[in-house]
């Protein structure tokens, strides 16, 4: 096995291409710092008088803050400072839509958790000891503690916006006729389903260090998945230049999602430091971690879809009730999002969307690997595979029989790139042996199938702007150092890296020879962040150009001195040569001595924005993707009918990567998402107890149950490498794509090993026991959702489908150009735009 | 001395450190904040998540529910004291090559969970790694790359070139 030859590590395997960096199994540039416990994380920070900061939260789930008296507290001996909500007064919140929260709670609590005041002292012990000396009167509101609750009109309003009573957001849209479309099909399809909220739970507790200087500059160091809306919030809450304040994310212990938001605890120390002129440092308690959250949304969710005998769609008619916490965060996206993607694997050639997401009095939700997409892909797939069942056709078969075609567009106007999906079931129908085991397992063993689709970064920015989503710097000198400086955040998925090899492949140089900076505001240029698994495509594509720019300024000069035509020139090896004239070469920094003499002090810039989507109606502008990641994955199980037991056994995964950067990291990728598919698919679940389920059931590592050693069983993982035109050398995401097929893929193979439905995650021993008994008794064998609750849909967003020959505008909106090029005419339409993802 | 305070000697990476700690400070505390060893990290401060693992006497223990004052004349070994001047050990560096580290938050605990196994028991099966490693969450990789990566540095370490397999490197063909 061993290869002499071989270069240490990389399995001596040669890319394909002609590539030398791209496509190689190498460490990561940050692989060293990691494993000898160097690297900073925002804990490990300590400056020289730094105070420690805790904040007091809410113990009651909804009420008027009547009085707060901080006087005790205050006057306890290394007690620095405490902050209260009056303190700063200006709100926020990640969306532009939804800038619904405060620092600290202003007049009203609205979660067990809800962070009420900050204090800042000379240690931790003294700080937490100011806050139980802090007295708070409350008025008790009643809470709202489920969608129904929220959407009684008896009960207590949480916000005063958004689309009704306890409504944060409501959305309907349709593209074609779907009840024409539905009356056509062979068989239709009623199904409930329910997705359980559950939480990111990065083992790196959410840290932050902020330290005010008194010339009236503020840095801030945090674990945060996004420095660039954090220093957005700052800059607002603070009331401050967004120039004078710099923003550096340390590495993220693990995000998820869950550090996507700007949070209260950056913006209380940040204020706290400003109050005392000293360090203040917060390290969040994992309870703590836990009301943060803005993790997976519970969904609610009802689909009607219309089959032809052979397996394809007529049209489907998908709604969604989102339970989303205490505040906003991302949930206007994820409204959309839970309606966006389910157009992007089979054609539907007619699709109705309604969505709401419901303010609670418990912690917000908000965007957790997948974001808002891996709770219909649950409902969609498991559909698929009873219309399967009913039409007598393997499921494997059905879907392979009915993919949507590269490049097409679909109803709901997204356009598709490369497609992949096709490869991959093949893969694992072949790789599980699947046509030998469905249906042939002996009884309480099953396997089953589904697939899924992500996005390659979200196609509109947060807020509403016309710049880059993504830049690169790259600096150069006679050192032959090569410097790469970009805004992205490495949250363990290997960013850094990512950098550094497309860097080095353009200008053949060893990728560990180069320096990475990264995610800091004032050294780097803007990336907006590491989320919606956007970063290899983006801020690959940015390092791509400036490479390229800055290979073109090396090898011009070199032509010249050479006198050779520039395309004679190679950068390779860490060499610059005449490939006419081998013979005749420089080492790189030789090179850059050449260009540096021509062109003075060498720097070059990439940036890079997504292509416009064709969408043009409201809500068009959550789904959007310069490109789709496509994965297929075979799930084997067994259920122990006396215990109700579901274990899995073993995964087949293919993952259509469009390119792998680096293939032992995307493996990573593909392997940690199946895990957390396999957590959300048996066992994790973010509840609430108490007789106003508002509790939170379990706010610690140890009751909060998630996947050990113990229960991740063996996977088996494919990269399908169909490279995709809009991603650097080809490359898709790989981040979160993966996740999507899991838990209707465990769903399905436990219908195969012991014949019945479970249509909600997680599959707790509790269901497949009262399904089993239901079965046994000739009852309906499934364990789910019974109904959804009832509610006035606004009329739904018209946009013909792009088979109807529409232009991507809704049918009210006065520009919008019919089949037949006439004009829309209805006088005041909606304004059409792209909701920000 | 003043008052909550106390004066411990610790024999850590090998090296005998004079510590004057906060009474109630834990070995993760003592570590961290005294030491200024921040290679050891923590996810719960409660014992439920192995992030805060070192070896005391080659045996793993959480450091969070320790109390340092019991540790005086036992060898506590943190990450810091995994590589050698000759480079990384060989743990270390197989957890590199196999993008056994994603975040590395983890990485400290699970790499002298692993190396108190392997001291022991120098070919261990799955099932004794798995037994192993039981008591370290890890939320990024699913545990796989980590396995592969004790089999790796295992191999190694009972001599001979060991690569690690295309199939762990690249996928299913």
């Amino acid at each position: 096995m061993a290869e002499p030859e071989s270069t240490p590590g990389d399995g001596g395997r040669a890319p394909s291409g002609g590539l030398r960096v791209v496509g190689r199994s190498l460490p990561k540039v940050d692989a060293v710092a990691k494993v000898t416990g160097r690297t900073r994380f925002a804990d490990d920070l300590f400056l020289p008088r730094m105070l420690h900061c805790k904040i007091l939260r809410a113990t009651t789930p909804h009420a008027e803050i009547r009085s707060i008296d901080v006087r005790a507290a205050a006057a306890m001996p290394g007690v620095a400072a405490i902050l209260v909500g009056s303190d700063l007064p200006i709100p926020y919140g990640i969306l532009p839509v939804s800038q619904d929260e405060h620092t600290l709670c202003l007049d009203k609590v609205r979660f067990i958790g809800d962070p009420v005041a900050a204090v800042a002292a000379i240690d931790e012990e003294t700080a937490e000891q100011a806050c139980r000396a802090i007295a708070v009167e409350y008025a008790e509101l009643d809470p709202v503690a489920s969608i129904e609750d929220a959407l009684d009109a008896e009960d207590p309003q949480i916000h005063l916006y958004g689309d009704g009573h306890n409504v944060h957001k409501a959305v309907a849209m349709e593209f074609g006729d779907v009840d024409a479309a539905l009356a056509q099909a062979d068989v239709v399809l009623e199904d409930t389903f329910f997705y359980e909220g559950n939480t990111h739970l990065p083992m790196e507790q959410h840290a932050a260090l902020a330290d005010w200087r008194p010339d009236g500059k503020l840095t801030l160091w945090s674990s945060t998945q996004t420095p660039h809306y954090v220093h957005r919030a700052l800059a607002r809450v603070l009331d401050l230049p967004a120039s004078r304040i710099r923003v550096i994310a340390t590495p993220n212990g693990g995000g998820f999602g869950g550090k996507s938001d700007p949070f209260n605890h950056e913006i209380a120390v940040a204020a706290l430091s400003r109050r005392t002129g000293r360090p203040v440092k917060i390290c969040l308690t994992r309870e703590e971690v836990f009301y943060c959250h803005r993790g997976r949304h519970p969904v609610l969710m009802w689909v009607k879809t219309g089959f032809r005998k052979n397996g394809s769609m007529t049209g489907m008619h998908f709604r969604s009730f989102l339970d989303g916490g205490a505040y906003g965060s991302y949930g206007v996206a994820s409204t959309y999002y839970t309606g966006a993607l389910q157009t992007v694997t089979y054609p539907v050639p007619a699709y109705r969307f309604e969505g709401l997401r419901a303010f609670t009095n418990k912690p917000p939700c908000g965007p957790k690997r997948g974001h808002g997409t891996p709770q219909p892909r649950f409902a969609l797939e498991v559909q698929i595979d009873k219309a399967a069942e009913r039409l007598g056709i393997d499921p494997a078969r059905m879907r392979l029989d009915n993919l949507l075609p590269a490049g097409s567009v679909t109803a709901n106007w997204i356009r598709v790139g490369s497609m992949g999906l096709g490869a991959c079931i093949e893969k694992v129908v072949e790789a599980s042996g699947w046509n030998a085991k469905r249906g042939k397992l002996p009884p309480g063993r099953g396997i089953g199938l589904a697939c899924g689709s992500y996005l390659s970064g979200a196609g509109l920015p947060i807020y509403w702007n016309a710049m880059p989503h993504s830049g690169v710097q790259l600096k150069l000198d006679r050192s032959g150092g090569v410097t790469v400086f970009c805004g992205s955040t490495d949250i363990g998925q290997g960013s850094d890296s990512i950098l550094a090899y497309i860097v080095a492949e353009v200008l053949g140089v060893d990728p560990f020879e180069i320096h990475v900076v990264t995610a800091d505001t004032s050294l780097t240029p803007v990336d907006l962040g590491s989320y919606s698994s956007r970063v290899t495509l983006m801020t690959g594509n940015a390092a791509l150009q400036a490479a390229e720019r800055a290979r073109e300024l090396i090898v011009g000069a070199l032509a010249e001195k050479w006198k050779v035509p520039a395309v004679r020139i190679a950068l390779a090896d860490g060499r610059a040569l005449d490939v006419e004239d081998p013979e005749r070469s420089v080492p790189f920094a030789e090179a850059v001595v050449v260009a540096e003499a021509k062109h003075g002090t060498i720097g070059t810039v990439g940036s890079y924005t997504p292509p416009a989507s064709p969408g043009r109606y409201k809500g068009a502008g959550v789904g959007p993707s310069p490109a789709y990641s496509y994965t297929a994955a075979v799930v084997e199980v067994t259920v122990d009918p006396e215990t109700g037991e579901t274990r899995a056994e073993e995964v087949w995964i293919a993952h259509d990567i469009g390119r792998a950067i680096n293939p032992v990291v995307a493996i990573g990728q593909v392997e940690g998402s199946v895990y957390m598919g396999l957590g959300e698919a048996l066992m994790e679940e973010m509840t609430y107890r108490g007789n106003r389920n508002v509790v939170h059931r379990h706010p610690s590592l140890l009751e909060y149950k998630s996947p050990t050693t113990h229960e991740m069983c063996p996977v088996h993982t494919f990269l399908v490498e169909d490279p995709d035109p809009n991603g650097p050398f080809g490359a898709k995401e790989v981040g979160q794509g993966p996740l999507l097929p899991v838990p209707p893929a465990v769903v399905n193979a436990i219908h195969d090993a012991v014949g019945v439905r479970i249509d909600e995650v997680p599959v707790t021993p509790q269901k497949v026991l009262a399904a089993l008994k239901r079965k046994a008794k000739g009852e309906e064998a499934r364990e789910g959702p019974k109904s959804t609750p009832d509610f006035a849909w606004p009329e739904p967003v018209r946009v013909p489908p792009p088979e109807a020959g529409g232009d991507g505008r809704a049918v009210d909106d006065p520009r919008h150009i019919g089949a037949g090029g006439v004009r829309g005419s209805v006088p005041g339409g909606s304004v059409t735009g792209g909701v920000p993802a | 001395m003043q008052p909550g305070l106390v004066q411990l000697t610790l024999t850590v990476n090998g090296e005998r450190r004079a510590v004057t700690a906060p009474l109630h400070h834990t070995l993760l505390e003592v570590l961290r904040e005294e030491l200024g060893l921040t290679g050891t990290k923590h996810g719960c401060e409660l014992g439920e998540c192995g992030t805060c693992t070192v070896l005391v006497d080659g045996r793993p223990v959480l450091s969070c529910l320790e109390i340092p004052a019991a540790l005086e004349g036992r060898e506590i070994t943190t990450i810091e004291g995994m590589e050698s001047a000759a480079g990384l050990h060989p743990l270390q560096q197989a957890f590199a090559e196999l993008g056994a580290a994603q975040c590395g938050y983890c990485t400290p605990g699970f790499l002298l969970a692993g190396k108190a196994l392997i001291d022991e028991k120098p070919a261990p099966n799955r099932a004794e790694i798995v037994e192993a490693l039981g008591g370290n969450l890890c939320r990024c990789t699913g545990y796989l790359k980590i396995y592969e990566a004790v089999e790796l540095a295992a191999a190694r370490m009972r001599g001979g070139r060991v690569e690690a397999t295309p199939e762990a490197l690249y996928g299913g063909a």
